[in-house]
């Protein structure tokens, strides 16, 4: 950890969870007591030697981490660029994920509640609030969208293993916002007891600073092992941005860098320039959605669009509130990645490397194909990127396989 | 004064709570909706509380959210909503609009007060909106002369209901349970405290909304608080009815026995 670099400048958010115009509270007041009390445990752990201490051991002992930074020699010949691959795949439940559930899970034992419940689109963060659940002795409820819950049958089966229950959600699009939705409604009838176990870098205040700091050790790690690998910082950090919490992740350290470039991709479906896709920020606008102002995919009216991406992480019709700033203030750069694009740098690091990624960190793969040509040519010389690799691909093995045709024909 | 003020100071003095009756605009059709309040109106509610129908209303029910995605479904628009709120304040009944914040934001916060007060709309209850994020509304409403009704839960401290009292105008809205909208077959045991807390803090009349459905309901209510509010029961009454006439007139013998009930409180 390098604390001294690594805190910037000025403490984003405010107080009141702003990031410039973003962010904030919209929600119902009944919510507001618990947000408060969350807010004020959250703080106090994270200047509490022994949370601290206890988070960290079960990131180590547990998870697995700080994950490696590995040089992709083969995949970097391929796009021209030296690309240093941040191994979040290889954490247990095999995304960036768990650190964040971990961290919750903590905070929700410290405000002696008994039962957590979250909102899921593939199943990962169901499945890592699910393993969080067990470890800590926590009743478990997850709402899952209807059209989910069928898409990705296993990782329903997966929760339903690890001890949790799994709601189906079969109101409006019946997919992740519905999904979060019903969440909330849950929260507000249950929320003396119940933790509402927020699965990414969204929703009200303090929820989209706390995940962050709780997956802020990806960029931590990150930067230092840079720092040792090629004695000096890269050149740029990439990500893929759905709700938006491994970039954050990854950025945070490097915010005050300012020469490090940050890019974030979006799922950009099949374009920004048709009504499928889920680029809230490249081709959304400002308004409020799930408890923050954000950019959101919204008609005229403000009623939110449903969102498309093959990648079910990514598709989301808003963004976490920090992103709707970084991008304001020009700090990191956002880009659509469409579906075609991610699935041909998914192949490409399955050949090369002999790693399947997530289908959402294949958009930030894709990126570096984006973006290395023209950094390389500002630079004079190969650009040296971080990217990261923020879960694995054995969810998408069924997903991939049709997209390839290469399942036979009774699979 | 407001109108909905003069409404409250009316029923006060003849000994009874305000009924507050809610249906979403566009439900099911925009003339739908229009004489579904209208019919609610000549049945008895004092008071019509028009919302606005969201993709994602996280503090509604089942129920409300079907209502919402039917006229949703239909095509509303905002601007429908404006326009049904002016046929329904021409009955002569006080008219509210309900509304989460961002189809508001996205139409102009300013521009909507602005149209709101042209259609003759008292106010808005934001459920969505607390004080704390609310300065563009404050000062619109203060521009238009438009009421702000923002909610209090059994949750609130304290401080925070002395706040939000501050910021409101016209009333205030108690959620009598921590739950979302929806008839319940036990009115609640934390509304009456949470009241006589607001009594401490406040002059301004007590709506208190969640989970009344019946005469009865509404009788113990009125016991205790300034307004009855429901939605729920009423939008069912449509819902499940074979064909708007026959939904109507669910909803107008409903409507009666709420009356009914805020006219004869249970004290």
């Amino acid at each position: 950890m390098s604390a001294d670099v690594s805190t910037p400048a000025e403490r984003f958010p405010d107080s009141a969870g702003h990031f410039g115009r973003f962010g904030g509270r919209f929600v119902p007041e009944a919510l507001v007591a618990a947000l408060d009390e969350l807010d004020a445990v959250y703080r106090k752990a994270m200047t509490d030697e022994e949370f601290l201490a206890e988070f960290a051991a079960l990131l180590r002992d547990y998870a697995g981490t700080p994950s490696l930074l590995y040089s992709a020699e083969r995949f970097s010949a391929k796009v021209g660029a030296r690309v240093l691959l941040k191994r979040e795949d290889l954490n247990h439940t095999g995304a960036h994920k768990v650190r964040n559930v971990l961290g919750q899970a903590l905070l929700t034992r410290r405000m002696g509640k008994r039962r957590v419940i979250a909102e899921t689109g593939a199943g990962q963060h169901g499945v890592a609030a699910a393993t969080a659940a067990a470890l800590f002795d926590l009743e478990c409820v997850v709402y899952m969208g209807e059209v989910d819950t069928e898409r990705q049958a296993l990782n329903v089966a997966r929760m339903r293993m690890l001890g949790a229950t799994v709601v189906p959600v079969t109101t409006g699009s019946r997919t992740l916002k519905d999904a979060m939705n019903e969440a909330m409604r849950d929260w507000v009838a249950n929320v003396d007891d119940t933790h509402y176990l927020i699965g990414t870098a969204a929703g009200p205040h303090p929820f989209p600073e706390m995940v962050r700091d709780f997956v802020r050790g990806i960029g931590d790690e990150a930067r230092q092992q840079c720092l040792d690998l090629t004695g000096g910082l890269p050149d740029a950090v990439l990500a893929c941005v759905g709700g938006g919490s491994n970039a954050l992740g990854i950025f945070h350290a490097f915010v005050p860098d300012t020469e490090v470039r940050l890019y974030g991709f979006e799922a950009g479906g099949e374009g920004v320039d048709t009504d499928r896709h889920a680029a809230s920020i490249t081709g959304g606008s400002a308004g409020v959605l799930h408890g923050a102002r954000t950019y959101v995919l919204q008609n005229a009216d403000g009623q939110t669009i449903e969102s498309h991406s093959i990648s079910a992480g990514l598709d989301y019709p808003g963004v976490g509130p920090e992103h709707a700033w970084l991008h304001d203030t020009g700090r990191a750069r956002y880009q659509p990645v469409t579906d075609r694009e991610a699935m041909a740098a998914f192949e490409l690091l399955c050949r090369t490397e002999g790693i399947i990624p997530a289908i959402e960190s294949a958009h930030a793969l894709a990126g570096v194909v984006q973006v290395a040509p023209q950094l390389a040519a500002e630079l004079g010389r190969e650009p040296v990127l971080v990217v990261n690799l923020s879960g694995r691909g054995d969810k998408d093995v069924h997903t991939a396989g049709e997209y390839f045709g290469i399942l036979d024909k009774e699979q | 004064m407001s109108r909905i003020g003069v409404a409250f100071d009316k029923a006060r003095a003849d000994g009874r709570a305000v009924l507050v009756g809610c249906m979403p605009a566009g439900f099911p059709t925009v003339e739908g909706s229009i004489a579904a309040m209208t019919a609610m109106v000549e049945a008895g509610v004092d008071v019509i509380e028009v919302e606005i129908p969201y993709s994602d209303p996280v503090m509604d029910g089942p129920v409300i959210q079907k209502a919402s995605d039917i006229a949703l479904a239909g095509g509303v628009r905002t601007a429908d909503t404006l326009r049904i709120i002016e046929a329904v304040a021409a009955t002569g009944a006080p008219v509210v609009t309900m509304t989460y914040w961002n189809p508001i934001e996205q139409y102009g916060v300013d521009a909507f007060a602005r149209d709101l007060a042209a259609a003759g709309g008292t106010g808005l209850i934001t459920p969505d909106l607390i004080p704390d994020e609310a300065g563009e509304w404050l000062a619109a409403s203060d521009a238009h002369g438009l009421d702000r009704t923002f909610l209090v839960s059994p949750s609130s401290t304290d401080a925070r209901l002395r706040m939000t009292v501050e910021h409101c105008r016209g009333f205030v809205y108690a959620t009598a349970i921590m739950g979302v909208t929806g008839a319940r077959s036990q009115t609640s045991d934390a509304a009456p405290v949470l009241v006589s807390r607001l009594r401490e803090v406040t002059e301004l009349p007590v709506g208190v909304g969640l989970g009344v459905g019946t005469g009865a309901q509404a009788a113990t209510v009125a016991g205790y608080a300034d307004g009855v509010i429901v939605g729920s029961a009423l939008i069912r009454r449509l819902l499940e009815a074979p064909d708007l006439d026959a939904g109507l007139a669910a909803l107008r013998t409903l409507s009666a026995e709420l009356a009914e009930g805020v006219r004869n409180p249970t004290r």
